[in-house]
């Protein structure tokens, strides 16, 4: 089932969380919403769900208004980030509770009720649960069963606020897994909500980023983390590293800093971001490139080594990162209080009047004659 | 208005291990409350004891099952029990109101539920044998009905319910406070209607806290004097409650049977609060999972 957004504008009190967004969910998708707290994701998913109203605006589901109906007969799953799970009754009663809600003629008996709550259990791989009381369930087995409430009633539509929110890393890891392995079984239409980057760009086949009330992105995973739109988008998106400062015949300069912007026309005031993917450390500065750094912090958890730089005599407002791995690690062995200096491969440069960066790519033989001694 | 739960804030303050308490002067304090305590409690409760010790368990057993004696204790039972019932249904009705709706003059409302705690239990007594009196206002009216409620059994029912009315709302209340919206967000979602989000979701919820107010409610009819005997009528066999029994047997002089049908109803009183103590205990351990 698609969900069409149309218009829709939402207050509290003065306060506007939701201004007139306007977005489509593709049938049997999985859709992360993706923003800070405060961005209004949360509020635009309670008002699909109908847990919310809003003052302007309609939600179609494939095409018809439901923006008058109740929750209870939006036929959608809603999975809460506390579980939201109904402690007095046991695991079993609590997934067997939608199927029962369900009008008299069309209440499955006793015994396929007891076939749905056990087929459902099984699913969710906690069969041996079923007397327990939430309460003698882990975050990650709730969370399992919230959702296999959810779905009992075979929905068509599964909307997921912050489900993986209350959790621990690692059963957040392997419950992402699960449900991306549940949607691509039942192929449902999926909206879940995140402030979780990584959570949004592993999850999901189409991130809608949110900011303030407004979208500021909506993209594939791979299509926004390559080329995102916005400073907003860049800054929430992983880390970058930014170079502000002032353009004069294509090279951008701030104090001892400086960098040449190959294919470059525009002049004035600009800032350059680049991901820690994108620049490499060097020894000694090379023509077209001086960005002397001093290492803050070398970090070797993980499939790369991350290391962290503090501009030398110049500015920026946060530290730099260039990920490298373990191998080109060990043959250079920078090490913390050493002066390196980093050159780019990629960059993004934003210009005062431009809202969306301009790509610049520093292609050999840009710097030819670095190759060998860069890492 | 509304109080945040603030979840394991009161665990925090908790000393770890055996190490030195963060909080001083646990002694005096301890000290201070179980003087307290067998004071206002022990020492009158030992007075009991006294006082009846100078009987035989035969004059006891008399005493306390002389036929009037026992008519009254049926007496007080039903109408403490129809009171503390009644009490269970409007005073939840009064919480959910206190606390799911925004009105004017819901704090005035608020404020006026401990009124019954407040008025001296004679003044409740003489405005009530008044306002129902045959003459008085609701009297009149519901005499026209054929109800008598004045100087009948049903008018202690009625000075009952008022007295005791603010245990059952002041339990419930903060329960209902602390449901978390999202288990009836939960229940809407799954199709639920609202009657059954109330009978599956809310009223679970609130069963404890509705058991220990109508609880207290009881025991607390249970010994009402002041406010009853004004519109009671205290016709012996018929609106006589067992605390008019206590008072008849003091004006008589009899100090021991007074003390021995005291007695009586302070062992009731205690049995029920102990159970009704160890059942939720029982309950809440189940749905906190320490079972």
């Amino acid at each position: 089932m698609s969900i069409v957004v149309d218009g829709i504008s939402k207050y509290f009190g003065n306060f506007q969380a939701l201004r007139d967004i306007s977005l489509e969910f593709p049938e049997g998708k999985l859709t992360a919403l993706l923003g800070p707290s405060g961005s209004g994701k949360t509020t635009l998913l309670r008002i699909i769900a109908g847990l919310e109203s809003a003052e302007r605006g309609r939600i179609l589901f494939d095409g018809s208004d439901v923006s008058g109906l109740h929750v209870r007969d939006r036929d959608i799953g809603f999975v809460f980030q506390h579980y939201a799970l109904f402690r007095h009754l046991t695991v079993g009663q609590n997934i067997a509770f939608g199927l029962e809600s369900l009008p008299r003629s069309e209440r499955p008996s006793k015994a396929e009720i007891r076939a749905r709550v056990a087929e459902l259990l099984d699913m969710i791989q906690l069969p041996q649960l079923a007397d327990r009381f939430p309460s003698q369930l882990s975050g990650g087995q709730k969370q399992r069963v919230a959702l296999a409430r959810a779905l009992a009633t075979k929905p068509k539509i599964l909307l997921l606020d912050e489900p993986f929110g209350a959790l621990d890393a690692k059963v957040r890891k392997d419950l992402r897994r699960w449900l991306r392995a549940l949607h691509d079984e039942f192929h449902f239409t999926s909206i879940f909500v995140t402030h979780d980057q990584e959570e949004a760009l592993e999850l999901s086949d189409q991130v809608v980023v949110m900011s303030q009330g407004r979208i500021e992105q909506v993209d594939e995973p791979t299509d926004l983390y390559a080329r995102p739109e916005s400073r907003f988008v860049f800054d929430f998106l992983g880390h970058v590293n930014v170079l502000s400062g002032s353009v004069q015949a294509g090279v951008l300069k701030q104090g001892p800093a400086s960098v040449r912007l190959p294919r470059i026309q525009t002049t004035g005031d600009a800032q350059l971001y680049l991901r820690p993917h994108e620049v490499r450390l060097v020894a000694k500065p090379v023509s077209g490139a001086d960005l002397p750094f001093r290492i803050e912090a070398v970090s070797l958890i993980g499939s790369g080594v991350r290391v962290e730089l503090r501009p030398e005599g110049w500015e920026s407002n946060d530290l730099w990162e260039v990920g490298m791995s373990h191998g080109e690690f060990a043959r250079h062995r920078p090490a913390r209080g050493d002066r390196w200096y980093v050159i780019p491969d990629v960059g993004h440069l934003f210009t005062e009047d431009s809202r969306k960066p301009q790509t610049v790519y520093w292609e050999p033989p840009e710097f030819l004659e670095t190759a060998g001694s860069g890492i | 208005m509304i109080k945040q739960a603030t979840p394991g804030a009161g665990q925090s303050r908790r000393p770890i291990g055996r190490s030195k308490r963060v909080l001083p002067g646990f002694g005096l304090s301890l000290g201070i409350s179980l003087f307290f305590i067998s004071l206002i409690l022990l020492l009158p409760l030992t007075g009991l004891i006294v006082e009846t010790s100078g009987m035989t368990w035969d004059q006891f057993w008399f005493v306390i099952t002389d036929p009037r004696v026992v008519e009254s204790y049926k007496v007080t039972l039903w109408t403490a029990a129809a009171a503390s019932l009644f009490n269970g249904a409007f005073g939840l009705l009064l919480a959910w109101v206190l606390v799911r709706y925004e009105f004017i003059g819901k704090r005035v409302i608020d404020a006026v539920v401990d009124l019954p705690f407040a008025l001296p239990t004679a003044v409740a007594g003489i405005t009530l044998a008044t306002l129902f009196a045959e003459t008085g206002w609701y009297g009149q009216l519901l005499a026209k009905a054929g109800i008598e409620v004045a100087f009948t059994p049903i008018g202690i029912v009625v000075a009952m319910a008022f007295t005791s009315i603010p245990f059952v709302v002041r339990t419930v209340q903060p329960v209902l406070e602390e449901i978390a919206p999202e288990d009836e967000e939960a229940a809407m979602s799954l199709g639920a209607s609202d009657g059954r989000v109330f009978r599956k979701v809310l009223f679970p919820a609130l069963w404890p806290a509705m058991v220990t107010g109508v609880a207290l409610s009881f025991t607390r009819s249970l010994g009402e004097f002041g406010a009853i005997i004004f519109i009671a009528g205290n016709t012996p066999y018929v609106s006589e409650v067992t605390s008019l029994m206590i008072f008849v047997r003091l004006q008589e002089y009899d100090y021991a049977a007074a003390s021995a049908i005291a007695s009586v109803v302070l062992a009731v009183s205690l049995l029920l609060l102990f159970v009704i103590n160890i059942w939720q205990g029982r309950y809440l351990k189940r749905l906190e999972g320490r079972s």
